[in-house]
């Protein structure tokens, strides 16, 4: 048998597991992969910024449900990936990052372009691997992308030095992954799946709180069999977003520090909540002591260590969302949830998710005229900060894969290299990046791989001058003291775009929005379209850091 | 509470470092720690001895779990089972009082390992009480140095003793 080079073994791996698209940069540390790269049959594209690479790979991971796959040289490639591979970490994304390393004799020498990426990277992997024998490159990147697409996903590093992507042998491709460490749990305990049915048919005041797994697992069917056959209401987490539609009558949309009114409260008042596939972020519960007081708790996770970690629960369900509710859907039945629908119809109209629509250019009114231009069928991703919130608020999302949000870590500079990648795993659905002025200009610089790669994304930027979430916080809580939240100097946004052969539209005006995006939509390559937005608009409504969720600014009248 | 966790993992570089950065990310300072390969090869066993309350355990324990080179932990400190640990200790001797040093050491069942005009070195391998008597009554003589394995632990099939 032919030996082959680590490079190539890596390449016809790659091959192996359907990879067709890859993004990076190259460098020093990986030169023998990126000749085998030259005329490989996988699509290579060039960010300007390695985050950029680790961020459009998971875009592109989100929106397909596959593993992204991206690489960098050593040293600075390398800890360059490193928000990205801790953004996927948070949210839970399947992501593949190759690493160039310096030679197998120097490392630990304080080489040029060394860092210890297996070290750096621990804690913000599901897993990581140095190669140091070319012989075992295989069989590492055939774990690599077991482990990185099954259980709770996550980023997966392997850092491969130079020498060992030299090296030869011969080249076999292991048929599965058996690592006797790693066997993840997806078919719930079946007594615990009857004991969660039963405490649903006997509860009078259930909600559904469901999260991103929902949308990991393609739960989404399932999740809408149970909530209707019950007649159980339901919110979602923010990454839960088009997990259930939200144009439902049982859908109460978003809970959380900036979740609806109606959410909040049905989750305080429920009896019994059922968690699936979500976490109790902080963002979620606000002040734990306080958290729904009456509340029984089902809660169902592929990951054993997310139950019971913030909230005590009581019918705790490990498996994998899709497969738990299937069987769950055997045995529940149209639950008694009439009064309770009543009274959260009267918080619906009491305290609805609003804004103040004047003459005034709003950011709450771009983002639904996006919505109603893009006719719901967008690919949202956002940036992070008030932009984040208002597509999560006004944005209707109905579809599973549609939304695209750095939740867990809270990434600025997110989105638009997100959106890149999004766009390249759903080349005819549009893609549209929700950004401020503050996090555009984080990884402002793909606008040339945007652009290269002729790729049609729209980024609506809010923009206000203003890092405008901190500058909210400061307003609130810190007597209006605005410490380096205004961001003097901000660029013509019209300009950049136009100077790397980007469009780019400027709109002051409510009037002129509407327009604008549709001559976006109706322009064939990457558009920045620059709102002038009010510039000390708030996110509402809020729940003031640690407070009980119920306590909120903006909150019922 | 002192907790004693078993975690046998795949003997391979890094693993150590994954194990223990679960403790060092929290807060948690290790008691002790000892690792050795286990009667297959590819398998090692590391007992950690870590004080800290139950619910921020709870949530170690099953990290451990979803480490990929974990392959069981097993968490002693409620079971029945017997550990062992090895202490050196170097106690200061004058001539007059080695005699009652050698005694107390026999009695408790270490081994004098080495000695010398100023010095006496001694072994003992037991549980924490035999250790913890040991250094408690060679503690009055003056001890210079003290050197430990860190503990080893086992679950006992059935009733212990």
């Amino acid at each position: 048998m032919t030996k082959l080079s680590g490079a190539k073994i890596l390449i016809e791996s790659l091959k192996k597991e359907k990879v067709d698209i890859m993004f990076g940069y190259p460098g020093g540390s990986v030169l023998p992969i990126f000749d085998v790269l030259y005329d490989a049959p996988i699509k290579f594209v060039l960010t300007r910024h390695e985050q950029g690479a680790a961020h459009a790979a998971d875009g592109y991971a989100r929106v397909t449900g596959r593993p992204g796959v991206c690489i960098a040289t050593s040293g600075p490639g390398a800890t360059n990936l490193v928000t990205g591979i801790a953004t996927a970490y948070m949210d839970s994304v399947p992501l593949v990052a190759i690493t160039g390393q310096v030679k197998t004799f120097l490392i630990g020498n304080d080489a040029f372009q060394e860092a210890d990426v297996t070290g750096i990277t621990r804690p913000i992997t599901k897993h990581n691997y140095l190669v140091k024998d070319v012989r075992d490159l295989a069989r590492i990147i055939k774990e690599a992308f077991h482990i990185a697409s099954t259980g709770r996903p996550g980023p997966v590093v392997i850092d491969i030095p130079v020498d060992v992507q030299l090296h030869e042998t011969e080249f076999h491709y292991p048929k599965e992954a058996d690592i006797r460490g790693y066997k993840p749990t997806y078919a719930g305990h079946i007594g615990q799946i009857k004991r969660a049915a039963k405490a649903i048919n006997a509860s009078r005041r259930p909600i559904i709180y469901a999260g991103g797994g929902i949308i990991i697992s393609a739960a989404s069917n399932e999740l809408y069999e149970f909530a209707t056959k019950a007649n159980i209401p339901i919110t979602t987490t923010m990454l839960g977003l088009g997990g259930f539609p939200e144009t439902h009558k049982l859908s109460l949309g978003m809970l959380g520090m900036h979740g609806t009114v109606y959410a909040n409260h049905a989750i305080m008042d429920s009896d019994l909540i059922i968690a699936v596939g979500a976490r109790f972020d902080d963002r979620v519960t606000g002040k734990v002591d306080e958290f729904a007081p009456h509340a029984k708790v089902i809660h169902i996770d592929i990951d054993p260590s997310s139950v019971s970690k913030n909230i005590k629960v009581h019918i705790p369900i490990v498996g994998d969302a899709k497969s738990v509710l299937q069987e769950l859907n055997k045995l529940v039945g149209k639950v008694d949830t009439k009064e309770w629908l009543a009274k959260i119809e009267t918080w619906k109209k009491k305290g609805p998710l609003t804004f103040k629509d004047d003459d005034k250019l709003r950011p709450q009114y771009v983002v639904k005229e996006i919505y109603e231009a893009t006719k719901g069928e967008a690919i949202i991703t956002t940036e992070v900060g008030q932009n984040q919130m208002w597509a999560a608020q006004f944005y209707t999302y109905t579809k599973p894969r549609t939304f695209l949000s750095s939740g867990g870590l809270g990434t600025m500079g997110y989105g638009f290299p997100a959106a890149i990648g999004a766009q390249m795993g759903m080349p005819d659905k549009i893609v549209f990046d929700i950004a401020g002025d503050g996090s555009i200009q984080m990884n402002i610089q793909e606008l040339a791989t945007a652009v290269n790669n002729k790729l049609p994304v729209k980024v609506a930027i809010m923009s206000n001058c203003y890092l405008g979430m901190v500058r909210q916080w400061q307003e609130l809580f810190y007597k209006r003291r605005y410490s380096y939240t205004h961001l003097e100097g901000c660029p013509d946004f019209v300009k950049i775009a136009e100077s790397y052969g980007a469009a780019g539209i400027r709109v002051t005006k409510k009037k002129d929005v509407r327009p604008a995006i549709e001559k976006a939509l109706a322009i064939n390559k990457p558009v920045f379209l620059d709102f002038r937005v009010e510039e000390e608009e708030n996110v509402f409504p809020m729940v003031p850091a640690g407070q009980a969720i119920n306590r909120m600014i903006g909150g019922m009248a | 509470m002192k907790r004693v966790i078993g975690v046998l993992v795949e003997n391979k570089f890094g693993v150590l470092a994954h194990v223990s950065g679960l403790f060092s990310a929290r807060g948690f300072n290790i008691a002790s720690l000892a690792v050795g390969e286990t009667e297959d090869p590819t398998v090692s066993r590391i007992t950690i001895v870590v004080e800290g309350d139950e619910r921020t355990l709870e949530q170690i324990k099953k990290q451990l779990n979803k480490l990929i080179d974990v392959i069981k932990i097993f968490d002693l400190t409620n079971k029945d089972f017997i550990d062992r640990e090895l202490i050196l200790i170097k106690v200061k001797i004058t001539a007059k009082n080695r005699r009652d040093v050698i005694k107390i050491i026999e009695t408790v069942g270490g081994v004098v390992s080495n000695v010398n005009s100023e010095t006496l070195t001694v072994e003992a391998a037991g549980d924490q009480n035999k250790i913890n008597t040991l250094i408690e009554l060679l503690r009055p003589f003056g001890i210079k140095e003290i050197v430990r394995t860190g503990r080893i632990a086992v679950a006992v099939e059935g009733k212990k003793k």
